[in-house]
């Protein structure tokens, strides 16, 4: 047992931390460390820094042009990355239908659509959940019809992240409507530019654009784009979730917040002391920065142990995303009544919601709002514990 | 990064899991804490030839020259068992203020015999008043001809009443909070003035509460350097409280074993408890806190070793935060998910609930580990 990075990992994140602190846009780590809402354009800048330098996918195997970096590696990638305020990468592509279409896609897939996602080319949203299919993934009903080389679509998905943005969509389609329901499901890429494909925003209640409906009505699609074999896709699906779980986890993330919280409690008064210094406040923060400490050491646990997610992953989504909510809570909390100031303008631009109040408040009750939903995407945190009770305990 | 056992700390768990198995039976157990020192010489024996007493001592001593993460194996399958010999008390606690705090000559007295099952100590330094803190010492050790006098009260010391030697922590300058001051004394349990009233605790172990009252002993008594004992107090009270942790897992697992094994077993409604989603997360939550747990004992373990003081305390009490907090709610939602049979006492898992939710009150609770955590 040795709990220690090697000279090596060391030396990764050495120079993981001296290529971001030397290439990071201020501009975006500002927006980043200050709460504030990211554009398209932010994610584009940074995604295109990472992948001139070769550290986009760098995760991925080297076969498939990337670093063939360990997940210990990828962890201090993404810690580092965090630290320094740069936004989270968007996980779809990377992350997310990389995998599956690297087990389970055509030599032309991959040669096409990895090579892309790798140079930052294409930007891929995640067409899963339904407005009759949320818990119930696998009763989806978007169908996708066979006619000869191409499949006609017809359907509606929902909650699709930054569609708005989109250039691919992968989808669960069902194929076949007579056979049990998981067995009728496959796995398509979809071009969100085909004619019939309409997106339409669902504005959250902290007023934020993030996520979508997405019509497709008789979307037609090159059969060429049917990942692995028709009727599989649930298997797919699964696959794939293993490694969305795994990203939510958050713990570079979290690690920061915790830092950005307690620079907050420091400022923020109560009783004429800095809140820092109140014992019921910091005895709340110490026990979050506990949680975090057993989750990033539960992580390590699990990234030296193995390198494809499984079950596990469920526990790492569970506890990565009651820490991040439980830190957002605090913030908003450490803040109190200037926690109530809302105003879009100061979320999107900067600056403070009302006269009085500090510029980093304005955005912290809304992002406490919107932090509920980590513990809903992704699998509810109720899904998680059906799927560990059934898989790892027998239940 | 490797969170990996060596080879030879598999074998030394799996000879203590065979061992615990094989031997070390609920009824032997039962049977061991009703007589009248409330544990087994006959098992104790045992574990001296299996080389468990000496683990963590040098070879110098007659120790196996193991780590702190050898002692977390070991705890772990003692866990599991539930086993109550003064491991803790005598090899942990004891043993290893001894280790950290003697002289060669005191430890090639002591740590030998200590090894081969043959002499035991206890580490009576809580006192009524002082709760967890350890720098609470109002107990007086007054300089008297070329030795001290002890007065004071020793309170809830583990296993105080079996030990041959007690490791008591008495005032020798500065105030009863004053972290200058305090030194380490052995003294004999048999010494005139020494008052042990022995007792049983709720989890099925012996503690002791221990008056001395004019107690003399001689300037060899002295442990470790006059007045800046609490240093290494410390340290071996760190060593001490990453084996608790270690031994939370062991009857957390143990604990979600038999608590799985009764949800698929028990029928109501004409099928197994388990089939209810109600009861499902819970069991899920009860294995999140294992593994949370587990990484915590390892990183305790590792860290406990450290020289950095500093490093040292931030792991060990967040380890014992998070564990202290675990074990109870394990220990809860075990006695509940076993129903009626969760409260009564032929159940092994009521007792491994009763020792998790107990090993939170030893060497500080999650509240006062937390305190610690965030003040530094």
């Amino acid at each position: 047992m040795d709990l220690t990075y090697t000279p090596e990992e060391q030396a990764f994140r050495e120079a993981v931390r001296a290529f971001v602190r030397a290439n990071l846009p201020r501009d975006i780590a500002e927006k980043v460390l200050g709460h504030r809402a990211l554009v398209k354009d932010d994610w584009v800048r940074w995604q295109d820094l990472l992948a001139r330098q070769g550290w986009l996918a760098g995760h991925w195997p080297k076969e498939h042009g990337g670093r063939g970096w360990t997940p210990v590696e990828h962890h201090l990638f993404d810690e580092e990355c965090a630290a320094a305020g740069a936004p989270r990468l968007i996980p779809f592509g990377l992350n997310m239908v990389a995998p599956v279409i690297m087990q389970f896609g055509s030599p032309w897939q991959q040669e096409h659509y990895l090579s892309r996602i790798r140079e930052n080319k294409d930007w891929w949203c995640q067409g899963y959940s339904e407005p009759g299919s949320g818990s119930d993934l696998a009763s989806l009903k978007t169908r996708a019809e066979r006619r000869g080389d191409r499949y006609v679509v017809n359907g509606q998905k929902t909650w699709t992240t930054l569609a708005q943005y989109a250039d691919m969509i992968f989808c669960l389609v069902r194929t076949d409507a007579t056979v049990k329901k998981q067995e009728g499901i496959s796995f398509l890429l979809i071009d969100m530019h085909s004619p019939g494909v309409t997106v339409r925003p669902l504005i959250l209640y902290d007023e934020e654009h993030e996520v979508n409906e997405v019509f497709f009505d008789d979307v037609e699609v090159p059969a060429e784009n049917l990942v692995g074999e028709a009727g599989r896709g649930w298997t797919y699906a699964k696959f794939l979730l293993g490694y969305e779980r795994t990203g939510i986890t958050g713990v570079g993330a979290s690690k920061r917040e915790l830092q950005l919280l307690k620079e907050i409690a420091s400022l923020q008064t109560k009783s004429g002391r800095p809140l820092a210094e109140d014992p019921v406040f910091r005895a709340r923060l110490a026990q979050v920065e506990i949680d975090l400490i057993a989750l990033e050491t539960t992580l390590l646990r699990v990234l030296s142990a193995r390198d494809k997610p499984g079950p596990e992953a469920s526990i790492l989504k569970i506890a990565g995303t009651e820490v991040q909510q439980a830190l957002t809570e605090l913030m908003m909390e450490a803040l109190g009544p200037a926690a109530a100031p809302f105003s879009r303008r100061a979320i999107e631009e900067g600056g403070p919601a009302a006269p009085f109040a500090p510029a980093y408040a304005a955005p912290l009750a809304a992002r406490y709002f919107g932090w509920r939903k980590v513990s809903i995407y992704g699998g509810s945190n109720e899904i998680q514990r059906n799927i560990i009770a059934q898989h790892v305990l027998g239940l | 990064m490797d969170f990996s056992l060596s080879e030879e700390q598999q074998l030394l768990r799996d000879a203590i899991a065979r061992f615990v198995a094989s031997e070390y039976s609920f009824a032997a157990r039962t049977q061991a804490i009703a007589t009248p020192r409330g544990w087994s010489e006959r098992m104790w024996a045992q574990f001296a030839e299996l080389g468990l007493l000496g683990v963590p001592f040098p070879e110098a001593h007659g120790g196996f020259g193991g780590t702190a993460v050898d002692v977390m194996v070991v705890l772990q399958e003692l866990g599991r068992g539930m086993v109550v010999e003064p491991y803790l008390a005598t090899v942990v606690l004891g043993g290893g203020v001894v280790n950290l705090a003697g002289a060669a000559s005191q430890k090639q007295d002591i740590l030998p015999r200590l090894a081969a099952g043959k002499w035991l100590l206890a580490l009576a330094h809580g006192e009524p008043q002082s709760r967890y803190d350890l720098h609470d010492v109002s107990t007086t050790a007054r300089r008297e001809g070329g030795g001290y006098v002890l007065n004071g009260r020793k309170a809830v010391v583990l296993h105080g009443a079996t030990a041959d030697t007690l490791i008591v922590t008495g005032r020798t300058g500065g105030g009863q909070r004053d972290r200058q001051g305090i030194t380490l004394f052995l003294v004999d349990a048999k010494s005139r003035g020494v008052g042990v009233t022995d007792y049983r605790t709720i989890d099925g172990l012996r503690a002791a509460d221990v008056a001395l009252d004019g107690v003399h002993v001689g300037a060899g008594a002295v442990l470790g350097p006059v007045d800046a004992g609490l240093p290494l107090l410390e340290r071996a009270v760190d060593l001490g409280a990453a084996a608790l942790c270690a031994e939370a897992v062991g009857v957390i697992e143990a604990l979600n074993a038999a608590t799985l094994e009764y949800l698929k077993t028990r029928q109501q409604f004409g099928q197994p408890i388990g089939r209810f989603q109600a009861l499902q997360h819970r069991a899920v939550d009860m294995l999140i806190h294992a593994e949370q747990s587990k990484s915590m004992a390892c990183l305790a373990a590792v860290k406990a070793q450290s020289d950095d003081a500093a490093e040292r305390r931030r792991a060990v009490s967040a380890a014992k935060s998070l564990v202290g907090r675990a074990g109870r709610a394990v220990a809860k939602e075990a006695i509940q998910l076993h129903g009626g049979m969760g409260v009564t006492n032929e159940l092994p898992a009521a007792h491994l609930a009763k020792r998790l939710t107990m090993i939170d009150f030893w060497l500080g609770d999650s509240s006062f580990h937390t305190e610690r955590f965030a003040t530094g």
